[in-house]
């Protein structure tokens, strides 16, 4: 049990954004009590969105609320928020709402970091999407090694309790830590009692989810955003970011930066700014992760790229879930490459045939071409299976396994051609940059 | 209203058989080790008796037809 994974990364940095999620922590450097709490942000609105099935501060519903802030998916989708509460909301009968805090993300903090510094705004918001969609339970899902997170958030749970707050249950679950547990299917399914691996659909969530109920499943900074929606309104929520992507957004940097830290940026703001938030890069970069294992690279040319889904797109990267790795200039991102994709192939379910064949295939192509050990097929076949993996399984982890893979063999082209003339690079000898846990497969699903 | 019937695979249920593939290889290709890729899903007239057979035939029962209001 590791209790570290919970103490902040870094100290207070100079941000250009106000600080909403993280105001708190900016203020004290220590985690929000439900006194400190409701000082700083007021009370939830949660008797308004309760008396009025579902109106809040007398014009809009929270769902239009949420709607007219134009707040998306925090988890790494980006799918918009209030399409899932409004689809949850119009099914019958009573809901279930899910609180995603497995972060399996291996490197990514921030999740883990606001349950830390501010638990109650992700716990309010739980509430108030509870209350707006008609749900009378909440269940807040963490992986099982986040013991001392665990034994906070059931303290905070329990002060929620004493003041009488939630009009709603709150229950805490320790799920297996695995990669895929994060899904939004593999909640569901161990809350029913199954493994917490991915389901396919039909029927989706939303539909029929934990015990046979309509389900929404948010992450749970998207639940903080929701919480401060509810109290300031749509327009207060559009004064940061831009106006497709419009707020703030909680950010992991790490990597090849002078402090590596979890930072809430407006989206818009330029990757080299976000990176010098985080103490500017420590030498010369060869590019930055983003978005995670299931990310993409970017190579150190297009770092001026606004962090937005829209500018990034074109460049086939996307903010995901806040994850920005700097990966040093004197670093091999074909040997971080192949140690990522291994780590992903030992964390698949081994349900479908892309993470059964073809994603262990592209790993150790991948490997090979890291140590210098190519055939003359390597490549070809590389290009061939990389490009099966996605839309062929029944959750994205094949379609993120490819991303990495397609960009690694485009951004750092230049070292796969000199990997395979003339071997491994030096780099490639030395110990990867970029941590990566244990590739041994999850010990138990249940 | 026309419906536009499309393709669905159970991708956990399957395992790979092939006889999807050997019935209706104008819409499904095996990969390397015998997993259907298909490409558009959507099944077009002349198609549908042999989609229907390959959906019979599947020992997995994971091959489906939807129909999707068009």
């Amino acid at each position: 049990m590791n209790s570290s994974d919970t103490t902040p990364l870094t100290r207070a940095p100079e941000t250009s954004t106000a600080p909403r999620l993280l105001a708190g922590w900016h203020a004290t450097g220590r985690p929000d009590t439900l006194a400190g709490h409701l000082g700083r942000h007021g009370p939830s609105p949660v008797a308004a969105v309760l008396a009025g099935r579902g109106r809040c501060g007398g014009a809009m519903s929270l769902v239009d609320a949420v709607g007219a802030a134009g707040l998306t998916g925090r988890g790494g989708a980006g799918f918009p928020t209030a399409r899932k509460l409004r689809a949850v909301a119009e099914r019958r009968g009573r809901a279930v709402v899910v609180v995603n805090a497995m972060e399996s993300e291996p490197a990514s903090r921030k999740d883990r970091f606001l349950l830390a510094m501010a638990p109650h705004l992700v716990l309010d918001g739980a509430v108030l999407a509870a209350t707006a969609v008609g749900a009378d339970t909440v269940h807040v899902c963490l992986p099982r090694d986040r013991s001392a997170q665990h034994e906070q958030l059931g303290a905070a749970l329990e002060e929620r309790r004493r003041a009488r707050l939630d009009p709603v249950r709150l229950r805490l679950h320790a799920l297996p830590p695995a990669y895929v547990a994060s899904e939004s299917t593999s909640l569901v399914s161990w809350l029913n009692g199954g493994p917490a691996r991915p389901g396919g659909g039909p029927p989706r969530t939303h539909e029929r989810g934990v015990a046979r109920r309509p389900t929404l499943v948010h992450n749970a900074e998207t639940l903080a955003h929701i919480a401060l929606i509810a109290r300031h309104g749509p327009d207060w929520f559009r004064q940061a970011g831009t106006p497709e992507e419009p707020g703030t957004t909680l950010v992991t940097v790490s990597g090849a930066v002078a402090g590596p830290a979890v930072l809430e940026v407006a989206p818009g703001t330029p990757l080299t700014a976000v990176l010098d938030l985080a103490g500017g890069p420590t030498e010369r970069l060869h590019g930055v992760l983003l978005g995670g294992f299931a990310g993409a690279w970017l190579p150190e040319a297009r770092l001026r790229t606004p962090l937005t889904r829209r500018d990034l797109a074109p460049l086939g990267a996307a903010p995901g879930a806040g994850v920005i790795v700097a990966l040093a200039g004197s670093a091999c991102g074909l040997t971080e490459t192949a140690g990522m994709l291994a780590y992903l192939a030992a964390h698949s379910a081994r349900q479908c045939g892309p993470c059964r064949f073809g994603l262990p295939a592209v790993a150790e192509d991948f490997t090979a071409l890291a140590a210098g050990r190519a055939d003359p097929d390597l490549l070809s076949r590389l290009h061939r299976r990389t490009g099966l993996l996605p839309d062929r399984g029944a959750c994205r982890h094949p379609d993120g396994a490819a991303r990495l893979a397609a960009s690694a063999l485009r951004v750092f082209a230049d070292d796969v051609d000199r990997h395979l003339a003339h071997g491994a690079c030096p780099a490639a000898h030395r110990s990867p940059q970029i941590p990566v846990p244990s590739a041994a497969p999850p010990e138990t699903w249940r | 209203m026309t419906r536009t019937r499309t393709l669905r695979i159970d991708r956990i249920a399957c395992t790979g058989q092939g006889l999807c593939a050997e019935l209706l290889p104008e819409l499904i290709d095996l990969d390397e080790w015998g997993y259907p890729i298909a490409g558009d899903p959507a099944v077009p007239d002349r198609l549908r008796t042999h989609a229907r057979r390959a959906v019979a035939a599947c020992p997995r029962l994971a091959l489906h037809t939807d129909d999707d209001p068009a």
